[in-house]
This record gives C-alpha cells, sequence and structure tokens, in this order.
C-alpha cells in the first residue's frame, strides 16, 4: 500500500503541475509534492525496519536492503533539489531564459521523472525494471532540451539517441534472461522476471545465454550509467540541461542506473558460477576512472567539469562492485550514497555560481565568496569532499575500495591512485580561484536556496565519521546479497 | 506435407523479407521510400506474429500482432508521414558515404548475428528459433544505419527500425514477453516518438535544417 503511495504521489504531481502549471506557486507546489512523496518513503523505511524486507502486489514490487536506502536517497535529493531549484528557477525565469509554458513543462516533467526512478527501484520485474528506466530518459530528454538554444538541442539529441540505442541493447539483454527464465519458471503468469524468483533459481539458468545476457545489459544499462567508452552524452547533457537536472542526473539517475547493472549481475553470477562479471564490471569502472579524471583537465564549463567528475565517480564505484566481496561492495554502496549527496550539493552551488557570474566558463567565475560567502564556501567544501579529504564519508569509501583493491588486485592501485590524484589536482585548481579572489558581479536578485547544501555536505561529513546502525545494517545485508 | 512445416517455411520466408527489407533501408537515399520500407517492415512482422500466434496457439500472441498492426503499420508510418509533409522534407536525399562498403559491413554484421545467435537458438523451444539470428542481423543493421546517417528523421526510422528487430527477437525466441511489458514497451516506444517528432520542430528552428551535421558545437576540444 504505502509503495502504491510512493508511486502515485509524484505522477499525480505531475498531473496537478501539467493541469496548473503556470500558477504562481507552482514552485512551492512541486516543493510539496516532493515533500509528501519524502514523508510516504519514511513511513515505508519505517515499515521495512519494523516488518524487515517486504514483497507485495503478487510479488511485483518489493524493498529489500539493497534498494530501501536508494529509495531514501531518491526521495531526499529529490526534495531538496526541488527546494533548490525554487529560487534558482525564477532568477532564470526573470533573466528570460525561459516562460511560464517552459516552467510548466520543467516542473511536471520533474516529477515523472521521479515517479519514474521510484518505479525502477522498487519493482521487482526485470521487464517494468527496463520500461521505468525508458521513461527516466524520456523525461530527462525533455528537461535537457529546456531552454531550446542550439547546445541544448544538440545535447538532448545526443543523449535520446545514445540512451535509445543503449537502452535497446538492454531490451535485448533483457529478452534473452526471459528466455533463460521461462524454461525454469514456465511461461504462465508473470512470474518469469521477478527478480526475486529468478534470485532463487539463478543457479539453474542455462550459463550461455545469460553471459551474452549480461553482455548486453552491462553496455545498455552501462550508457546510462556513464561509463568509458559510453558516456558521451554525460558531460553534454549535464552542461546543457537547468541545474536542477543536472543535480538529479548526477546524483540520482546515475545511481538508479548501476542499481539496474548490480541486479543483473548477481542473477548471472549466480548462473554462470564464475568471476566474468565481476571482471568486466572492475574493466568499465577503473577505464571510467582513469579516463574520467583525465578528461577533468580540459574542461573549461563548471557544468562539464562536474559531469566528468560524476563519470570518474561512477566508475569507481563499478570497480569496488566488481572486486566484490562484503568490504569493496560495503564501500561502493557507501560511495553511491556520499556521491550522490556531494555531487548534487556541488551542483547546486555551482548553478548559482554561474548565475552569478552570468556564464558557466570558469574562467569567467571569480571571488565567489565575497560576493556570496555561502555559494562560495558551499562550493569549496562540496569540492574538497568530492575529492575524498577526510573526515568526508567520500574519503571512507575510496579508502576502503582502494584497500581492497591492494588486497585482491594489486595491479590496480596505480590506476585508482592516478585516478584520485588527477582529478584532486584538477578540480582543485579549478575550483580554488573560483572561490577566492575578488569580483565585482552583483548579488542575485532572489537570494538562494543553500540549507540543502549544507545538510547535504552535513550528512556526508557524518558518514565519514559514523555511520548509523541501520544504515551500516543495509550495506552490510546488501553487500551479502550482491556476493562476488 | 505437415502443416506445422508449413509454418515453418513460410515463417522463415518472412524473416528473411525482413532481413531484405533492413539491406534496403541501408542503401535507400530518399526519406519517402524509407518511410514506406518502414511501413512494409512493420507489416512483415505483423504477418509472422500472427502466424506464431496461430501456430501456438496463444492468445497473448494475437494482442501483440493487433497491436503491432495498429502501431508499426498504420500510426507510426502515418505520423511520420505527415511530419516530413509538413517539415517539407519528404524528397530530401541523403549523400551516402559509399553503399557497398556499408553493405558489405552489413554482411559481415549478419554473419556476426548469426554466430551470436548459435547458442540462443539452442536452448529455444518455439517453432520459430531459427530466426533469432535474423532478428539480431535487423538490430545490428538498423545500428549501422543510424550511425551513417546524418539526418535526423533518417536516424529515428533506423531507432524505430531497431525496435521492430528487438520487437521480432522477443517473439521467436519467447513467443513473446509478459503483455504488461509490451504494453509498457509501446508506450516508451510511442511517447519517445513523439518527443523526437517535437524534437524535429524545435531543431529545424534553431538550425534551420534537419542535418545533424551541423550539430557540432558540443565536441571535446
Amino acid at each position: 500500500m504505502v509503495i502504491l503511495i510512493v508511486l502515485g504521489l509524484p505522477l499525480l504531481g505531475a498531473l496537478l503541475l501539467a493541469l496548473f502549471g503556470p500558477h504562481r506557486y507552482a514552485a512551492e507546489l512541486n516543493i510539496g509534492i516532493s515533500f509528501a512523496s519524502l514523508i510516504a518513503v519514511v513511513f515505508l523505511v519505517l515499515r521495512v525496519l519494523r516488518h524487515g524486507p517486504m514483497l507485495v502486489l503478487h510479488d511485483q514490487f518489493f524493498v529489500d536492503s539493497f534498494n530501501v536506502f536508494l529509495v531514501a536517497l531518491t526521495a531526499f535529493v529529490g526534495f531538496t533539489t526541488a527546494l533548490f531549484s525554487r529560487p534558482y528557477m525564477r532568477i532564470e525565469e526573470q533573466r528570460g531564459h525561459l516562460n511560464a509554458a517552459r516552467l510548466r513543462l520543467y516542473h511536471s516533467m520533474y516529477q515523472v521523472f521521479m515517479a519514474a526512478m521510484f518505479l525502477a527501484l522498487l519493482t521487482n520485474n526485470m521487464g517494468l525494471l527496463w520500461v521505468a528506466m525508458e521513461a527516466a530518459t524520456l523525461s530527462t530528454v525533455l528537461l535537457v532540451s529546456l531552454y531550446r538554444t542550439r547546445a541544448s538541442l544538440e545535447a538532448a539529441w545526443k543523449y535520446f539517441i545514445l540512451c535509445g540505442v543503449g537502452i535497446a541493447q538492454a531490451l535485448f539483454g533483457t529478452i534473452l534472461l526471459y528466455l533463460a527464465a521461462e524454461h525454469v519458471l514456465g511461461h504462465e503468469g508473470m512470474t518469469a522476471l521477478l527478480w526475486t524468483h529468478l534470485n532463487a533459481v539463478k543457479g539453474q539458468l542455462e550459463p550461455r545465454v545469460l553471459g551474452l545476457a549480461f553482455v548486453f545489459l552491462l553496455v545498455g544499462y552501462g550508457t546510462k550509467v556513464g561509463l568509458v567508452p559510453l558516456h558521451n552524452w554525460l558531460p553534454d547533457a549535464h552542461a546543457e540541461g537547468p541545474t536542477p537536472v543536472s543535480a538529479v542526473l548526477s546524483g540520482l539517475l546515475l545511481n538508479v542506473a548501476l542499481y539496474a547493472v548490480i541486479r543483473c549481475k548477481i542473477l548471472v553470477e549466480g548462473s554462470i558460477g564464475s568471476y566474468l562479471p565481476g571482471r568486466m564490471l572492475m574493466g568499465f569502472g577503473l577505464l571510467s576512472a582513469v579516463l574520467g579524471a583525465f578528461f577533468l583537465w580540459r574542461q573549461r564549463d563548471i557544468k562539464r567539469l562536474f559531469g566528468y567528475s560524476s563519470i570518474e565517480h561512477m566508475g569507481i564505484i563499478t570497480f569496488a562492485f566488481g572486486l566484490g566481496g562484503p568490504i569493496a561492495n560495503f564501500a561502493a554502496l557507501l560511495h553511491m550514497t556520499v556521491h550522490s549527496l556531494t555531487k548534487s550539493s556541488i551542483f547546486f552551488t555551482a548553478g548559482h555560481a554561474s548565475q552569478t557570474a552570468d556564464t558557466q566558463q570558469m574562467d569567467g567565475i571569480r571571488g565567489l565568496v565575497s560576493i556570496s560567502p555561502t555559494v562560495g564556501w558551499g562550493l569549496m567544501l562540496g569540492s574538497l569532499a568530492i575529492l575524498g579529504m577526510p573526515p568526508f564519508g567520500v574519503f571512507a569509501s575510496e579508502f576502503l575500495i582502494l584497500t581492497t583493491a591492494m588486497r585482491e588486485h594489486p595491479w590496480t592501485t596505480p590506476f585508482l591512485l592516478i585516478a584520485l590524484g588527477v582529478a584532486f589536482a584538477a578540480i582543485f585548481r579549478k575550483v580554488q580561484p573560483m572561490v577566492f579572489g575578488e569580483s565585482d558581479a552583483p548579488p542575485l536578485p532572489h537570494s538562494p536556496a543553500l540549507v540543502p547544501v549544507f545538510i547535504h555536505l552535513a550528512i556526508v561529513l557524518m558518514l565519514g565519521v559514523y555511520i548509523p546502525f541501520v544504515l551500516a545494517e543495509w550495506y552490510r545485508a546488501a553487500a551479502l546479497l550482491i556476493g562476488g | 506435407m505437415h502443416p506445422s512445416y508449413m509454418v515453418t517455411e513460410v515463417l522463415n520466408l518472412l524473416a528473411a523479407s525482413l532481413l531484405l527489407i533492413s539491406f534496403a533501408m541501408l542503401s535507400r537515399r530518399r526519406t519517402q521510400r524509407l518511410i514506406t520500407l518502414f511501413a512494409w517492415q512493420g507489416l512483415v512482422l505483423f504477418a509472422s506474429t500472427l502466424l506464431v500466434a496461430y501456430s501456438s496457439g496463444l492468445r497473448e500472441l494475437y494482442y501483440s500482432a493487433a497491436l503491432t498492426l495498429l502501431l508499426k503499420v498504420i500510426a507510426l508510418p502515418w505520423i511520420l508521414q505527415r511530419l516530413i509533409h509538413r517539415l517539407g522534407v519528404q524528397w530530401d536525399s541523403e549523400t551516402l558515404v559509399n553503399i557497398p562498403t556499408t553493405m558489405l559491413v552489413g554482411l559481415g554484421l549478419v554473419i556476426f548475428a548469426f554466430g551470436l545467435a548459435q547458442p540462443i537458438s539452442r536452448m529455444a523451444t518455439t517453432i520459430t528459433r531459427n530466426t533469432i539470428g535474423i532478428a539480431l542481423a535487423v538490430i545490428f543493421l538498423a545500428f549501422l544505419m543510424m550511425i551513417t546517417r546524418r539526418k535526423a528523421v533518417t536516424q529515428v526510422i533506423g531507432f524505430l527500425a531497431m525496435e521492430n528487430g528487438l520487437f521480432f527477437a522477443a517473439t521467436s525466441a519467447t513467443y513473446g514477453m509478459p503483455m504488461v511489458i509490451e504494453l509498457g514497451i509501446a508506450l516508451d516506444l510511442l511517447i519517445g516518438f513523439f518527443i523526437l517528432g517535437i524534437f524535429f520542430f524545435q531543431i529545424r528552428e534553431q538550425f534551420d535544417s534537419l542535418d545533424l551535421s551541423n550539430m557540432e558545437a558540443l565536441k571535446e576540444d
């Protein structure tokens, strides 16, 4: 029941926002709906805490330790991004980048996107997972092209075509999965694509078909994760879309896509009984981490810079899942959480920074601290957090990943260290002059909502020193489930 | 002749014509012709799904055949026609680089697809299992078409042709996915298609043409 509310609320919200779109309080309504979703998710989490994992509505939906914290994270970041987006989009409207009709589209699609992500996370059906991922792509395509400039249309087209092709590969993978499953679970009913059912019989699934399916699924969903060399769409979409969209793309969509990959990996690894899927994840992950870090050097646009940083971090997380085992998986799950929180807070500040300077080019952004101390320090702290400075949570997870890699696959350590070092040098060198120094830019017409930034960073800081028992238990249980 | 043997033969024939249409699409220059071919592809798909439905007696497959007819033979080609008329690009032709080379690459892809399909065919129990290789080949050829074309409309037709291949793969390997999933896929396809339709107009407004080679601003420097 709670699950249906979680899924239904954003859809209802999308409808309301589409109907009463050009209303003065549309942004407030958007916040309200996101808050209501968050409350519903809190109830869902409480139920899981009290009664354990649940499997409802003819087993079509489920909540286990792997997706429960992701659902909570999605609802939370969805809410804080809605808070941030109110003054941000108001400034954009005032500057004539947007009109009321586009804002209506924006608010409505924002909620559709949230609904699609909740559906992707909560569904137990691998087919529905695919449908939800595609729906998430479609809604964000409209969001990326919101400004209707040449660059944003180009970014949206690239995003649509690349992710469309990618997701078609994932569909073929899903068909193969169904083919293998049908032999064991039968054609009748809707059980043959249910993840929990498949997981119970994964040892009997035909290994060769599943191995092939995994290649397609990894390439398909991996495109959405932004794994190199399938990453081309990501920096463009992040740079050209409105900043709240960049924040939810980086903070939430990439996580959900990776979640889909890992769900598939659990099944395939159980079926073929070898480390091949893990090795593939390691390879893609390492490549993304290293190349993502090197690409950081060449960036001049602030949002592109952090888009590439997301590629690097998704690479590290994918690599950690590829390593497998309780510790690396634990670290990967932790990294998913802290990266999502940190990166969205960075985009919040980067968005206001580029509004203040009226450009996204980093050369034009100077002296943020002197104009708006909260924006400046927020960006500085966020960058330090994402670079893995202790005591932030990113440090803890990266440290765990690095030590596990050293023990299990020592040859990967230099690559990881290079990636982390290069990323540190690149980002620090570019952020430092933006934050400090002199500037004569006027302050923003609406005071930015930066409370979310500091809440996010505070949580990341807390996760660096102390992980609440409940969360650690979820991570541990999920790490066991993922295995490898 | 045994009736199920007959059905298999006809299905193989249909699958072969699907492959032929894919190759024809690779070599066509004019948008108008491509749409006609796409509609034909949908029709063949419809016929083969109907035949599989008849021979397997699965009711769900009749529904998905009907869905194919409605969506891929009637709705999408019709909307595409109207779109290109309104955009005035129906007789646009593309300068294709070296059709023979493209054809040869396509041939290689078909061989690769058949190799890849081997383990799947061995496992499938459907009467159409021999055609899985063709389904994969259709997917790859559509992919090739998307890579070689520079016009927005043609890329979209390639995208739709790829979806046709996927649908064919699903029917030939497993007698189709569960109905709810198939409806979801069809819905996604339709919405995606509408978004692209809107895009055409926005792109033309901004770039004065639907030629994607104008889109080169976002390159890594």
